[in-house]
């Protein structure tokens, strides 16, 4: 078995193939310049809900990229067209690449037939951020709110995402739920396909 | 069963940012806890200077007869410091845990104001899982 496994030597550095670089960033660096990005973003507004637009602009730009780099590198330049389709791979490969694991959980909304949950224990983006009281519910999860609606409007799925915090029983922290409405032609569209 | 009385956290200039009181043993009121870490300050600054070394970082343990004072400084000039039972053991450790935390949850979350109090829930919540698992090892030995 002696030689199996080894790397082959290339002569030429052109000849070598493109290495995939790493898959990880340091979490530590991310939540300084996410932090950053609050901070900033707060210096610019003057109510809670204009930092939550911002956030989920700033997002939005995120998931628009997302979805074409993701389509381009797993699915061979094709993308979901069915509704179910696109939210188990915003719940799945999405989640999986920024991320590093799939969502805790995607849920249909019992109350609205077009609303649909993804839920996360603790949101990586919050991990580190406590909220002042005077804050009431804002949520930094907005920002991943607006990845959502990035990666679905881009994909035709045009929806309106919101993030919010849903007390959890016995726990101590709340989790965070990332509530997708979408447009009523989205769910007509659904419908004729069948 | 060695204890720990209470934790303090004093910003590059002196003031107060974090009090924490555990057990009715050395409590004290908002304004005497102000009093203990504006004292400290100078007299960690003082001591540096009387060093006869030097290099000398201040000081890093205070013994009394009747409590302990451990000190750590980080490189940004911010002080950590526990008053706890005479002799107790692994306090370097926990307050470099408690700096741990510190920057995790209180310089990493965009809501907090450097050098201001810290009013972090989250550091609130792993400050008093440290503390308790800290206690729980004491307990075991």
């Amino acid at each position: 078995m002696i030689g199996v496994g080894k790397i082959k030597q290339y002569s030429n550095v052109l000849d070598k193939p493109l290495s995939k670089g790493k898959q990880e960033v340091s979490l530590s660096a991310f939540a300084f310049l996410f932090s950053e990005l609050v901070q900033y973003n707060q210096t610019q507004v003057d109510n809670i809900a204009e930092l939550e637009r911002r956030l989920e602009d700033a997002g939005y730009a995120v998931g628009a990229r997302v979805l074409e780099l993701l389509c381009h590198r797993d699915k061979g330049n094709r993308r979901e067209t069915r509704l179910l389709g696109i939210l188990s791979f915003v719940h799945s490969t999405v989640w999986k690449v920024l991320f590093g694991k799939v969502a805790d959980s995607l849920e249909k909304g019992t109350e609205h037939e077009d609303e649909y949950m993804i839920s996360e224990k603790e949101l990586l983006v919050n991990k580190f951020i406590s909220i002042p009281k005077d804050m009431g519910t804002f949520n930094c999860g907005a920002f991943v709110a607006g990845i959502v609606r990035g990666v679905l409007d881009s994909a035709g799925f045009p929806a309106v995402v919101t993030a919010h915090f849903v007390p959890m029983e016995g726990q101590q922290r709340p989790r965070t739920t990332i509530l997708i409405k979408f447009a009523e032609e989205v769910l007509q569209r659904e419908a004729r396909l069948g | 069963m060695a204890a720990i009385y209470s934790l303090y956290i004093i910003n590059k200039s002196g003031g107060l940012i974090f009090y924490k009181d555990y057990g009715s043993k050395g409590r004290m009121d908002t304004n005497d806890s102000l009093r203990v870490a504006s004292l400290w300050h100078s007299m960690h600054a003082i001591s540096q200077q009387l060093s006869p070394t030097t290099g000398c970082s201040g000081i890093e343990l205070l013994e009394a007869d009747t409590f302990d004072l451990h000190c750590f400084q980080s490189l940004t000039g911010t002080k950590f410091f526990v008053v706890c039972e005479p002799g107790t053991q692994h306090m370097e450790a926990l307050l470099k845990a408690i700096y741990e935390l510190y920057t995790d949850y209180v310089l990493k979350n965009p809501f907090y104001e450097m050098e201001m109090p810290i009013r972090c829930e989250l550091f609130d919540i792993n400050l008093t899982q440290a503390i308790q698992k800290d206690r729980v090892v004491l307990l075991g030995r």
